[in-house]
């Protein structure tokens, strides 16, 4: 069985957001990107199984600008058997990245479609659930536990929901997305980024997979929360209750 | 935002769900975030396991408060050590008079009551040194919120021949910092303005208490960053780090602050303000009396004010952890470091195999980046530089071709600034873990880099299972930490190391101080490093400012030289 993972290139989580001055979108200029965790997630999570001896490729996806293929590079790394990544612009909505996926999907045949939860730049959240749609394929979304059993060809998930943990069983082939308590994904080793240099990653283009790009969204505007005034220390008790009553109104 | 927040709550809880049962828990990460590290360390009653509370932890995250770090170390379990059996040693000078009520009235009159501090638990706290070893007995401490305040209590108390501890954030590793008997302390925590940063000129001015952490944040929203860096970030101060010219992590590549330091203001004994605070990166007039004053631990004057020039914030930086067999590979590969990536190197840190034992053991939320096996020794390289693609090409060369010729056995590189910051972690956790272990010997020595290693073998025999000899350091620089740590404070395995490691220093032409000063700890081994011509000019100096001795007494120069004629 193969399974595909999809990669998301994000600002790296770490790293303080800032807002283009246009208010066009964030500033990713000069700013330091990487997977997005959630993805790293699901990488972890495929590797994991095929070492366990129950698939036998993992092949890595994304969908972006050319910077994307540094990323798959990371994810060949960490120990992706090879990489196929579709040259797009950035910012494409969830619902052209599920028709790609799933235009991939015909052409590769997985058994296993990993993809992050949400990637951390949009917070869509709609990927994963957007392709199982389009594939018609059972879906497992946050992903807390993954078993597989090969001979019975079911996955069977445990999701964090609200109240407590959900336990589903998906029949292979699905879709499944990973939540943060998954695993903890692994350090990309020196021996293993030397490999990836020369595992292979595929080009295709937008037309190669028959997809045209557009959308009924437009993105007004992008701006910062609100600063949070900073507090004030007041001398006495009556100074509080004066400000409470006049300033604050709220005694 | 809203994202960061929510998973970097998960992040918090999952370390809460695995550790909430751990008695003194108490939060602790580090984000390295581009070209900075910032602790987070939060009690757990801050932060509950749900989301509901997402506001809270979110503020918590963007304004990290400032003090962190080593405030928390009262929740240390660590062994606690009076300064009694020095205190035989040393005894108190008896020309220094005690505070009486007169004074406290004079002080309250310059200060007001808010800069008077006399309430016990705070005395307790600042009357203990960070590694909890050594303990003054003063009643007072005075905080000050301007040059001119320092200087009416320095020209009071040298009148009354009052003793006086200056003190910054309390992270010295020598016993300089606090009292050795009942000298007032005064604080610089309250003089901590940023008082103007020049973009072009890139020279930050500001006051001495700023605390380290605080001028890096600062710097990274103008795009710059600090000439040093160190573990004790959260909690020292830039007044603390001139005064005992500290190294750190970056000396490598930005130098000492005998270079990056381009002015002070100083308040010597008698009163006096010294305005040296040139913004100028060249300025030949006469002697450069602020180097005197650069390293000399409070002991010819109070640094009040700082002028220092901040390199740019690079885009692109790299960590990686590498694993070596044996220190030899640890030397070849810092050859071949500074031939293939020396241009983009900013740090070369070491540890080995017990260094590495005790982090993972004592500290919390450290991730091993070998767990399937130890190693004997262990190396962080980072890289900065202005162009991700070709720093990456150049450290993969260099990585590659190291691989090839057997100088490492095992690697990683971070893929992320999270990836990154754990494996600073482990290094700069290391002071803390020591802490955590019980009682710990510090040696901080400089040492031609071929010879180092040397040494702590030798430890090791000398001291065979009685203590556990773990060392680490500034490899790049030539800076060993050796650290001792035993069980409990013992003077029988003392009398194992000293002098033994000092004696051993000397004869390989070392410094028994590398960059953490003499302090109390080591007033009496100048001599080790340095020729008794060069002491004698050094006393001569100290008496010429600091006639009454008043100044931080006891420390960094033997009694002895210093007795009134
Ligand atoms: C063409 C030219 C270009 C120059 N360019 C520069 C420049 O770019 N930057 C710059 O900073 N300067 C420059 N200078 C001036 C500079 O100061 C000198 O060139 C040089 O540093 C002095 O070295 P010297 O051996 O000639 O010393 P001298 O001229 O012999 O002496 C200079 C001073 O140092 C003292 N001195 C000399 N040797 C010792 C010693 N061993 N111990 C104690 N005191 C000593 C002397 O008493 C005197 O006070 C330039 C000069 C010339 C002529
Ligand atoms: C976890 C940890 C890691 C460390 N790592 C390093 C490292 O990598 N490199 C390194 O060099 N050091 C290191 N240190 C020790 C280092 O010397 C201190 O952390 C720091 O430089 C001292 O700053 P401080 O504000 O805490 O000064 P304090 O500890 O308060 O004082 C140190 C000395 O300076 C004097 N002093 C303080 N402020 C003033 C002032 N304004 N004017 C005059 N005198 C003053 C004090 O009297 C005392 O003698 C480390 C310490 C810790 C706890």
């Amino acid at each position: 069985m193969k399974i595909m993972v999809a990669i998301k290139r994000v600002v790296d989580y770490a790293v303080k957001i800032r807002v283009k001055p246009d208010k066009s979108g964030v500033e990713t200029k000069n700013v330091k990107m990487s997977m997005n965790p959630f993805c790293e997630i699901a990488l972890e999570e495929a590797l994991r199984v095929k070492e366990l001896g129950l698939a036998s490729e993992v092949v890595a996806v994304s969908v972006g600008p050319s910077q994307f293929t540094e990323t798959l590079r990371t994810g060949l790394a960490m120990g992706a058997d090879r990489a196929i990544h579709v040259e797009a612009p950035e910012n494409i909505y969830p619902i052209t990245i599920a028709k790609i996926l799933k235009a991939l999907v015909d052409v590769e045949k997985p058994g296993l479609l990993f993809l992050g939860k949400q990637a951390i730049d949009n917070d869509q959240n709609q990927t994963g659930q957007m392709v199982a749609g389009l594939l018609k394929w059972p879906q497992g979304t946050f992903a807390s536990k993954v078993v597989l059993d090969k001979e019975k060809q079911v996955a069977t998930v445990d999701r964090e929901v609200d109240g407590g943990i959900e336990t589903l069983c998906l029949n292979l082939p699905a879709v499944i997305t990973t939540d943060l308590r998954l695993n903890q994904p692994r350090y990309a080793t020196l021996p293993n980024i030397m490999k990836a240099k020369s595992k292979p990653i595929k080009k295709f283009t937008l037309q190669d997979l028959n997809i045209e790009i557009k959308s009924d969204l437009e993105v007004v505007e992008v701006t910062e929360p609100p600063k949070r005034k900073s507090g004030v220390i007041v001398s006495s008790v009556d100074e509080l209750i004066d400000k409470l009553k006049n300033e604050a109104r709220v005694i | 935002m809203e994202w960061k927040a929510s998973y970097r709550l998960l992040n918090y809880c999952k370390h809460l769900f695995h550790r909430r049962w751990t008695p003194n828990f108490h939060y602790f990460k580090t984000f390295y975030t581009s070209g900075c590290r910032y602790y987070f360390n939060q009690p757990s009653v801050l932060i509950k396991p749900y989301i509901g509370n997402f506001q809270q932890a979110f503020q918590t995250f963007k304004h990290p408060s400032v003090s962190l770090g080593m405030h928390q170390r009262n929740r240390c379990r660590s062994q606690y050590r009076c300064f009694a059996s020095q205190a035989t040693i040393i005894q108190r000078r008896s020309d220094f008079s005690t505070i009486s009520s007169e004074d406290l009235s004079y002080f309250k009159n310059i200060l007001g009551e808010r800069g008077v501090v006399q309430d016990e638990e705070t005395l307790d706290a600042v009357n203990t040194d960070w590694m909890r070893k050594y303990k003054g007995t003063s009643k007072l401490m005075l905080q000050p919120r301007t040059a001119e305040e320092v200087s009416q209590i320095l020209k009071y108390c040298n009148s009354r021949s009052l003793a006086v501890v200056p003190q910054g954030g309390n992270t010295g590793l020598v016993g300089g910092s606090v009292p050795a008997f009942d000298e007032v302390i005064v604080s610089l925590s309250h003089m901590s303005k940023i008082i103007s940063f020049d973009k072009v000129s890139s020279v930050l001015v500001c006051e001495a208490g700023c605390i380290l952490e605080n001028l890096i944040t600062f710097l990274d929203n103008q795009g710059f960053i600090m000439p040093l860096d160190l573990g004790a970030k959260g909690s020292c101060q830039i007044g603390g780090n001139v005064s005992t010219n500290a190294g750190g992590l970056r000396l490598l590549r930005y130098g000492s602050l005998h270079g990056s330091v381009l002015g002070l203001e100083v308040v010597l004994a008698n009163g006096t303000v010294l305005d040296m605070l040139s913004t100028l990166r060249k300025d030949n007039t006469g002697y450069d009396l602020k180097h005197l004053f650069i390293g000399s631990e409070g002991s010819l004057g109070i640094v009040t004010k700082v002028s220092i020039l901040t390199p740019p914030k690079l885009s692109s930086v790299n960590v990686c952890f590498l694993a070596c067999k044996d220190y030899e590979s640890c030397l070849k590969l810092l050859l071949e470091a500074r031939r293939k990536v020396g241009e983009i190197l900013s740090a070369f840190e070491f540890l080995d195999h017990d260094a590495m034992d005790l982090v993972l053991k004592h500290l919390e939320g450290v991730r091993n980046p070998f767990p399937s096996s130890m190693h004997n020794f262990y190396v962080l390289i980072e890289t900065m530089g202005s162009n991700e693609s070709y720093d990456r090409e150049k450290l993969d060369a260099f990585l590659l071709h190291s691989m090839e010729n057997d100088l490492m056995s095992d690697g990683v590189v971070a893929q992320d600034i999270t990836q990154a910051s754990s494996c600073w972690h482990i290094r700069e956790g290391i002071p803390e873990a020591l802490m955590k272990a019980g009682g710990v010997y510090k040696y901080d020595l400089s040492i031609p880099v071929e010879k180092m290693y040397d040494l702590v073998e030798e430890m090791r025999v000398r001291l065979d299972a009685s203590a556990k000899v773990v060392a680490y350091g500034h490899l790049g620089d030539g800076n060993l930490h050796l650290n001792i740590s035993t069980p409990q404070y013992d003077d029988n395995i003392l009398a194992q190391i000293e002098p033994f490691v000092y004696e051993w220093t000397s004869k390989h032409k070392g410094s028994i101080s590398a960059e953490h000063g003499l302090g109390l700890m080591k007033a009496n081994k100048i001599h080790y490093t340095k020729s008794s011509e060069t002491v004698q000019l050094m006393a001569t100096i100290k008496k010429q400012l600091d006639p009454n001795g008043i100044l931080n007494p006891y420390k960094v120069l033997p009694s002895s030289l210093l007795t009134k004629n």
